[in-house]
């Protein structure tokens, strides 16, 4: 058995048979639990080494061949799987509680499936027609067929379909570059190409308009994985690029380039959150301010670039699956999620306002909470780099932090003697627990993520070794 | 010699149904004209890729055109919302537009044959102008079909030149899935949020 048709197509197949024969009520049982057991795989199976069970020799190996091009998942990548299919058990766990129906499971499966063929595939420039593809089947889980299609999905689409192009076009571009790096005109139109490219994937500012809307437009639930998923997978498509392209990691052009472009959707993330009377929005923006981060610490010129863009990475899905799944409870309840409408619902549905209070708090890198110490690594060093950066940075939490403080006084808004109660079913209430309590042990142990980080630098021959 | 003359027809067929497709208020004829756009856009992918594999590119964009026509074929008027939202939005402005890609096109294509030589002036031009009526098409439109044509006018042109110097298999594959993925999204989107009892109504 090789690693790429365990991890890859095992799960676009269940995704497959999940949407054709298993009910709603099963289909997040089947969903988690496979993930659960292609993560645990990944952590005890290593790739491409032999392992002996009593007489029994088994080895995964490491690559397959398809349509003349291969896809290999080497012994480095075991950390990440287990990192992405981790994540992802919990986003399908969560599916029953949010309400969501059983496509999302079966969809989920087939993207993440999607995604991981991207970090596999070689060369891996490829990728882009991957992330594309999977951009696509987001679709149908932002769009449900009784509701009319918004001007988020639409931009959505256009946005996705755009970089791909882009980043296939400068990739056999850079190419040239390599063979003859002392021509100018063609570092610059292939730095353009690519910063275009990438630009349209995370949606850099101001690229990023469509997030907001599909916030408003979208089930929450949805429009989290989607936020969750297509950014991870692109960052490291982009970190493959900097690993591979010396010029890219020594050009202190595109260096600032990157570092100014994250520290803008840090800076005007943070304000537009402060600004939004509407809690959909508010996670739109938080996951923009968190996209910047990423591409902040990708410009870091230090040897902890692989480190500090994981200790992100791995929290984000966490909190993003937590502030989703609050936000799809209290959907339920109030329809709409504007500010005039969740007024007071503290009262009637604690469990899930706190979960999604303490999702923001985290999100805002608050002490003690799953998001603050990737935010403190970062911090220290960009403030060793840059002082102002450093502060801006600080600005752009603070805008969320005021996010969360209006968030929160708008649901402790109660009529006098409105009486407490828990609305919340035993699943959601145990999903909503889980997920708090995993903020807490992440921000207050952050060392368990030690093992599964120390073997990430191993993926990039040449970032932080 | 008779290869490049009929390079410069299927070239001067893009610009054509470019035009058709961006300044025409009927579906009918927007996606004839995408039909025929996928032959002359064919004919230039051969210039580089072998036959089989330009013939999958063709059929693939029929495929595409052959479900959003069913898709849209399915839908009432009252259904579809044709109206624009911006001004300006007239025949004239989107004339004027096309013709500014033909310019571009005309101009850059000299240049970018230097830049990467060996492509084909035929080839390039017929790109160039494909992905800029692909992108003049998406900034004019709010219309999803008419969204979902300009990026498969876009993608078109796109890979028209990507052929000329990626020959792989799996690429092609998964453009041909990236195209037919669009079309598939783009029916899904244009029968979204329709009510059953109305579908067929025009049929």
């Amino acid at each position: 058995m090789s690693a790429p048709v365990i991890w890859i197509l095992v799960p676009f197949i269940s995704g497959i048979l999940i949407l054709l024969f298993f009910s709603e009520r099963y289909s997040s049982l089947a969903g988690g639990s496979i993930s659960i057991i292609l993560a645990l795989t990944a952590l005890i199976f290593p790739i491409d080494t032999a392992l002996l069970l009593g007489a029994i020799s088994l080895k995964i190996s490491s690559s397959v061949q398809f349509f003349g091009r291969s896809f290999a998942l080497t012994t480095a990548d075991g950390s990440l799987l287990v990192i992405i299919y981790g994540l992802s058990a919990l986003w399908f766990f969560g599916t029953q509680a949010s309400g969501i129906a059983n496509r999302f499971v079966s969809l989920g499966l087939m993207i993440v499936a999607l995604l991981t063929a991207s970090i596999a595939v070689e060369p891996f420039l490829f990728a882009a027609l991957l992330l594309e593809i999977a951009a696509m089947l987001v679709i149908p889980l932002l769009v449900l067929p009784f509701q009319k299609p918004g001007r988020g999905v639409v931009r959505f689409l256009i946005y996705q379909t755009l970089a791909m192009p882009f980043i296939l076009f400068s990739g056999w571009m850079l190419a040239g570059v390599e063979a003859s790096p002392g021509n100018i005109g063609t570092t610059t139109q292939v730095g353009i190409m690519l910063g275009l490219g990438f630009a349209f994937l995370l949606g850099v500012f101001p690229l990023y308009n469509w997030i907001p809307m599909l916030m408003e437009e979208a089930s929450p639930y949805a429009t989290g994985f989607l936020l969750w998923a297509l950014p991870t997978f692109t960052v490291i498509f982009a970190l493959g690029f900097l690993d591979r392209y010396t010029w890219i990691r020594n050009s202190p052009q595109l260096s600032s380039a990157i570092q100014y472009a994250g520290i803008f959707m840090v800076v005007s993330g943070g304000f537009f959150a402060s600004l939004q009377r509407h809690i959909g929005r508010i996670m739109g923006y938080a996951a923009i301010v968190e996209t910047g981060l990423l591409i902040l610490a990708m410009s870091l010129k230090s040897l902890e670039v692989v480190n500090i863009t994981f200790l992100l990475l791995i929290p984000r899905g966490f909190v993003l699956a937590l502030w989703a799944l609050s936000l799809s409870i209290i959907k339920r309840e109030a329809y709409s999620l504007r500010f005039s409408e969740i007024q007071g619902l503290a009262r009637t549905y604690p469990l899930a306002v706190t979960a999604l209070i303490l999702a923001h708090l985290s999100m805002t890198g608050f002490p003690l909470l799953a998001g603050f110490p990737s935010r403190i690594a970062l911090w220290q060093e960009l403030a060793g780099q840059s002082l102002t950066i450093a502060f801006w940075m600080i600005m752009g939490m603070f805008g969320l932090l005021i996010a969360a403080v209006r968030t929160l006084a708008v649901f402790v808004m109660a009529e006098d003697g409105k009486a407490w109660a828990l609305n919340e079913s035993w699943i959601q209430m145990i999903m909503l627990g889980v997920g708090a309590s995993g903020l807490f042990i992440l921000g207050i142990f952050p060392q368990i993520l030690q093992p599964l980080l120390t073997n990430l630098p191993a993926l990039f021959n040449h970032l932080g070794q | 010699m008779a290869i490049n003359i009929v390079s410069w027809i299927a070239v001067g067929l893009i610009l054509a149904t470019s035009a058709a497709i961006l300044i025409n208020r009927d579906w009918r004829v927007s996606l004839g004209a995408l039909a025929v756009q996928y032959i002359a856009a064919f004919w230039l992918i051969t210039r580089h890729l072998p036959f089989v594999m330009g013939s999958a590119k063709l059929i693939t964009g029929w495929m595409v055109i052959a479900a959003l026509g069913m898709t849209r074929l399915s839908l009432s008027a009252k259904e579809v919302d044709n109206e624009e939202t911006f001004w300006p939005r007239g025949r004239g402005f989107r004339i004027i537009l096309i013709c500014i890609v033909a310019l571009v096109a005309a101009g850059s294509t000299s240049r970018i044959e230097a830049v990467i030589p060996g492509l084909g002036l035929q080839v390039i031009a017929g790109s160039m102008i494909l992905i800029g009526a692909g992108l003049v098409h998406l900034g004019v439109t709010s219309d999803l079909l008419r969204v979902i044509l300009g990026l498969l006018t876009l993608l078109t042109g796109f890979e028209i030149l990507y052929a000329a110097v990626e020959s792989s298999i799996l690429v092609t594959g998964m453009l041909a899935v990236t195209n037919l993925g669009l079309g598939i999204v783009g029916s899904y989107l244009l029968v979204a949020g329709t009510s059953p009892s109305e579908v067929g109504d025009e049929i």
